[in-house]
């Protein structure tokens, strides 16, 4: 559905994406997480057709987004960020107008409209001046506005901030049911839902794609990154000291409860060290009341990643 | 083609969804109503050879009101889009930029339009209460009204080109009024360099909007005038178009 070739966007004085290359299939819900100025907005800028690339290609169901522009545009539905629209039109006047805009007419228009004013929950507010609307209406009218023509492909550059809890969760819902029939692009800081709702994770950093993967691959990969917890008393020696020798070992932080210490052992990836800190343990002779691995989360993967060295 | 009729019928009705519309036009009114009751007094004053035609479209009452009317009305075109970011959704929409930059103008002077027809009441109100005419021949009323149409469109291609140059509404306002203040200058430059040749001077007089409105607003349809403002309002709008463009390649 999208393909970008070494894509580099330069911009006066620094380079916003630096030849990046991915795929992404028909159906596929795809997250695209990185730090503020990673480059996600510009990436999916050039999709849009919005700014064209300095250098490489982008093509959206086999369109190039610059050479045929229209047909990829016509293919696409496109949220962009901080959803802008006209604040003076009314929600339907709103949704009508976008919809001829992109080629809906007649019958297909009225019902394509109500569709989607159904599917976003925008039948209390159909009549509201969407500048009188809450920031949760707006995303939602921004959601059916990139729907309104059936495109096959959806891109949603932060579908979520700016929302409340409630609002996210009932966002997140549209956009899995959404996924069953579109292929997505989400961009995203929120990780709890990426890890809801896609597929795939492409994870970029300053302009470069860092990975491409399933959450669960990245957490697998990562293991180490969570740690291990080790609740013991170490008598008479230090812990953290003995502790750091292991090899593999990244640091030790260490909570004093009384006479109890609580270690959090962070590894290098692909670690797993938990038999060499039993064993050392053992030698000592600590008393140890717990034991365990914490398992990586996505958090930890992209800050493992995008980490500032 | 619908979709040009889709981005004309938004731009027009976006002027009357803001209160932007119904100020201009109160103010508008109240300015060109001004300036035909100054240029009936005027007639009053004794005999004379001009109509209320002309002593209404030449006094400076006239062209003070008429010159502010273009940023008003077209700073807002580009610049607010760009301000609320709606240029992002407008050009991911498979639209063509040409056809947003004429749609953009054209919807600007249709309000234009709309804005003088009340205008042409004057003339009536002034036939039924005097007895008199406005004007020697129908001619006059056609040829003034031809003549703000053609300024029309080429001022407001200038406003639409100083409207894309920035986001800042304020800006492109500033810039407009400046740019026509110094075309209008330009045109009385004539009177002012007197030791310089003739032929400049014509030059200078070819593109006085001053000098146009005396010829027109008689009766007389002078065709260099209309070449002048079709084709420098192509020009505008071209350049309104590469800036558009240039613009989205920035951002």
């Amino acid at each position: 559905m999208i393909k970008v070739e070494n894509l580099t966007k330069k911009y006066a004085g620094f380079t916003a994406i630096n030849n990046i290359t991915f795929e992404v299939g028909k159906g596929e819900i795809v997250g695209f997480l990185g730090p503020n100025g990673a480059g996600k907005s510009t990436t999916m800028r050039i999709l849009s057709s919005f700014m064209p690339a300095t250098a490489g290609s982008a093509s959206i169901a086999g369109f190039d987004v610059f050479e045929k522009s229209m047909e990829a545009r016509a293919h696409l539905g496109y949220m962009p960020e901080n959803v802008p629209l006209y604040t003076d039109m009314r929600v339907t006047e709103y949704l009508v107008y976008r919809a001829e805009l992109k080629g809906v007419s007649g019958r297909r228009l009225k019902e394509r409209v109500g569709d989607v004013k159904e599917l976003c929950g925008l039948k209390d507010v159909e009549n509201r001046i969407i500048g009188t609307l809450s920031k949760g209406y707006r995303q939602r009218v921004g959601l059916a506005d990139a729907l309104v023509h059936e495109p096959d492909l959806l891109i949603l550059d932060e579908p979520t901030i700016g929302l409340d809890p409630n609002q996210i969760r009932s966002v997140r819902e549209l956009i899995k049911n959404l996924g069953r029939h579109h292929t997505i692009l989400l961009s995203t800081h929120i990780l709890s839902e990426v890890e809801a709702t896609c597929s795939r994770v492409i994870i970029i950093n300053r302009g470069r794609i860092e990975a491409s993967d399933t959450p669960d691959n990245l957490r697998r990969q990562l293991r180490g990154a969570g740690g291990i917890r080790l609740e013991a008393n170490p008598g008479k020696d230090d812990g953290v000291a003995e502790l750091q020798k292991i090899a593999g070992v990244k640091d030790v932080t260490v909570q004093v409860d009384g006479e109890w210490k609580l270690f959090l052992v962070r590894a290098d990836a692909n670690a797993d060290l938990r038999e060499e800190v039993f064993r050392l343990a053992s030698d000592r002779k600590w008393r140890v009341r717990e034991l365990s691995q914490r398992g990586a989360t996505l958090e930890d993967v992209f800050v493992e990643m995008t980490h500032a060295e | 083609m619908t979709k040009f009729f889709t981005l004309l019928g938004r731009e027009i009705k976006s002027f009357f969804y803001s209160p932007i519309a119904y100020v201009v036009m109160c103010f508008f009114l109240f300015l060109t109503g001004f300036a035909f009751y100054i240029g009936v007094a005027l007639l009053n004053r004794g005999p004379t050879d001009v109509t209320v035609v002309q002593a209404f479209f030449n006094t400076i009452l006239f062209w003070i009101a008429y010159l502010l009317i273009f940023p008003l009305i077209t700073m807002r075109s580009f610049s607010e889009e760009f301000k609320l970011g709606t240029i992002e959704s407008l050009m991911t929409a498979p639209v063509k930029d040409w056809q947003v930059v004429i749609t953009k103008w054209l919807g600007c002077v249709i309000f234009y339009i709309i804005l003088w027809l009340p205008t042409a009441i004057y003339f009536f109100v002034f036939n039924w209460a005097t007895k008199a005419e406005s004007a020697h021949a129908a001619g006059a009323y056609a040829g003034s009204y031809l003549l703000l149409l053609l300024m029309g469109m080429f001022y407001i291609s200038v406003g639409c080109f100083a409207s894309a140059l920035t986001k800042n509404q304020i800006i492109a306002a500033i810039i407009s009024l400046v740019m026509i203040l110094v075309l209008l200058f330009a045109g009385l430059l004539q009177y002012v360099m007197l030791d310089v040749s003739g032929q400049l001077r014509d030059v200078f007089g070819y593109f006085s909007a001053i000098e146009h409105m005396e010829t027109f607003s008689q009766g007389i349809i002078d065709s260099r005038a209309i070449v002048w403002y079709l084709s420098m309002t192509t020009f505008m709008l071209v350049l309104t178009y590469q800036v558009f463009q240039s613009r989205k390649w920035k951002t």
